[in-house]
């Protein structure tokens, strides 16, 4: 075994990871939370409006 | 104390760093487009440099890329940055003294950039020329933005940490990383140092800085900005949330690799050459994964680009990625590289993706953002962000069609020989054939940069207080 082994090995190891990490986002499971996180721009109107409105108060 | 009580009970967030930064985007932008008008008129008419050393070439053209790479793109990041973590983490920045210090300190790596590079003094690594005082300035400015920034996310009010702050946190790490690497160098005087790196292994670094200044910088805080504001302007959610996710570990771990595609035929290993070509080849997969996820955002949405100039901004913006995209790892390739390295069409690839995606994504979502940071319903004039649109989309086909055309024009003229083996043209024949294509580009940058005038004036008008915004114009008239 040379360091190209090991070369070769981290390769496979990246491939397997990527693959990996494909099945854990398309994984029925969290397609309900992944909805949430991806509406999180819609989520805090009321805080904006807050602080638009606190700054045309103090000018 | 009854206000202090109010303000935990009723907390808002930061607008106000978030504004400063935003406006000097603009202004940032004006100068930095400004010199690069000047240079390009330069190549075309070198007089233009009136025998002031202040003003040759060599000296004002890393101030162009300084500016508005740092001081627009970095601006418009800051900026950006601020408002989405603070939006989407729903909750205010984690300390508004240190992030107006981000502020001050980056306005003050400007001002030195802006004072010594005019001056000469630079360490002549591309994009990374501001010498040791300033590059140690970057780093203090630098460490304050992380905090402020994952300081805020660690405080957030909600579970997940949003798409955008994944792509901005990715940025801010990266850079650090990226300069602190690249900048090390051993200082002789106040305003000279020399790299620590010698020879090929400084050429790697360097360019393993470069192209990740451009991955992170120019693409991964981008692609935040994008994900926060394409589906707010478009008021759907994204596309798909979990394509975000694989594209976004995908972009972030092929694109440290593709440094090595600046430096074929050179004295790097081949092995490194054609690691850098492949890994560049990949790249197009996780680029285009944000680029699709960005426009399908907008599928049953697509009638809004009929009524909506800042939508279009943004989506124009994606398909300039989308181009430079497929056209950066093109070039990557070995064979094509040979023809094209060196000549204008690598400056023509540039500015597709600085102009067309960086520059436009900014701009569509300052649009967005001025309003609210002035308290206002909607900019001050709609139709004005329409002739802005035009004004910046023409003026970057024309920039980057004229360099296309003289890129491959000097490439094949470098390469052509005799049957004797002598070369068919001299290289000044080669810039001699290239004036019309400079001429086409000053003209095409001082639309684009006209363009930014536009925006200034719409500004102006939205923030000042006795001004109401002029009446939405009818569909038909905008289209």
């Amino acid at each position: 075994m040379d360091i190209n082994d090991l070369r070769g090995l981290s390769t496979v190891f990246l491939m397997i990871t990527f693959i990996g990490m494909c099945f854990w986002a398309y994984d029925k499971k969290r397609k309900k939370s992944f909805d949430d996180a991806a509406n999180l721009p819609f989520a805090d109107e009321e805080m904006n409006q807050r602080t638009m409105q606190e700054e045309i108060k103090n000018g | 104390m009854s206000e202090l009580n109010s303000a935990l009970e009723h907390p808002t967030y930061n607008y106000k760093v978030v504004r400063q930064f935003a406006v000097m985007t603009v202004v940032w932008g004006i100068v930095g487009m400004l010199v690069g008008v000047l240079i390009a008129a330069q190549l075309a008419w070198p007089a233009l440099n009136m025998g002031v050393e202040w003003l040759h070439f060599g000296r004002l053209r890393p101030l162009h890329t300084n500016a508005v790479i740092f001081a627009f793109g970095g601006c418009a990041l800051f900026a950006t940055s601020y408002y989405i973590v603070q939006r989407t983490c729903q909750v205010r920045l984690i300390s508004d003294g240190l992030a107006a210090m981000t502020f001050w300190g980056w306005q003050l790596v400007i001002l030195c950039a802006a004072i010594s590079l005019p001056m000469g003094w630079t360490s002549g690594k591309e994009y990374a020329e501001l010498e040791w005082p300033i590059d140690l300035l970057i780093t203090v400015v630098w460490v304050l933005y992380a905090i402020v920034f994952f300081g805020t996310i660690i405080k957030r009010k909600v579970k997940h940490i949003y798409v955008a702050n994944w792509f901005l946190g990715s940025f801010i790490i990266t850079v650090a990383v990226l300069h602190i690497m690249n900048s090390m160098a051993i200082p002789v005087a106040a305003t000279k140092s020399y790299s620590v790196y010698a020879g090929t292994v400084d050429a790697m670094v360097q360019w393993w800085y470069g192209h990740n200044a451009v991955g992170f910088f120019l693409t991964a805080g981008f692609l935040g900005m994008m994900y926060y504001f394409v589906p707010k302007q478009a008021e759907r959610p994204v596309y798909s949330y979990r394509l975000s996710i694989v594209h976004f570990w995908a972009l972030v771990a092929v694109y440290i690799w593709a440094g090595p595609h600046h430096l074929h035929y050179t004295a790097l290993p081949d092995w490194a050459q054609s690691l850098g070509m492949v890994m560049s080849l990949i790249l197009l997969a996780p680029s285009w994964g944000g680029m699709i996820n960005g426009m399908m955002t907008l599928s049953g949405a697509w009638h809004k680009l009929r009524t909506d100039p800042i939508l279009r901004f943004l989506v124009v913006s994606l398909s300039f990625y989308g181009m430079s995209t497929f056209e950066g790892p093109m070039m990557s390739i070995k064979t094509v590289n040979a023809l094209s390295h060196y000549t204008d069409w690598t400056i023509g690839h540039v500015h597709s993706g600085a102009l067309g995606w960086v520059a436009m994504i900014s701009i569509g979502c300052l649009y967005h953002l001025f309003p609210i940071l002035f308290g206002k319903e909607r900019m001050y004039s709609i139709s004005l962000i329409n002739t802005h649109f035009w004004m910046s989309t023409i003026g970057t086909v024309l920039y980057i069609a004229s360099m296309w055309v003289n890129g491959i024009m000097q490439g094949l003229m470098w390469r052509a020989y005799n049957q004797d083996g002598t070369l068919t043209y001299s290289f000044v024949e080669s810039v001699a054939a290239s004036y019309p294509g400079y001429v086409v580009r000053v003209l095409g940058g001082a639309i684009f940069f006209a363009g930014m005038l536009v925006m200034a004036y719409n500004v102006y008008m939205t923030a000042r207080k006795d001004v109401e915004a002029q009446p939405a114009p009818a569909a038909a008239s905008v289209a």
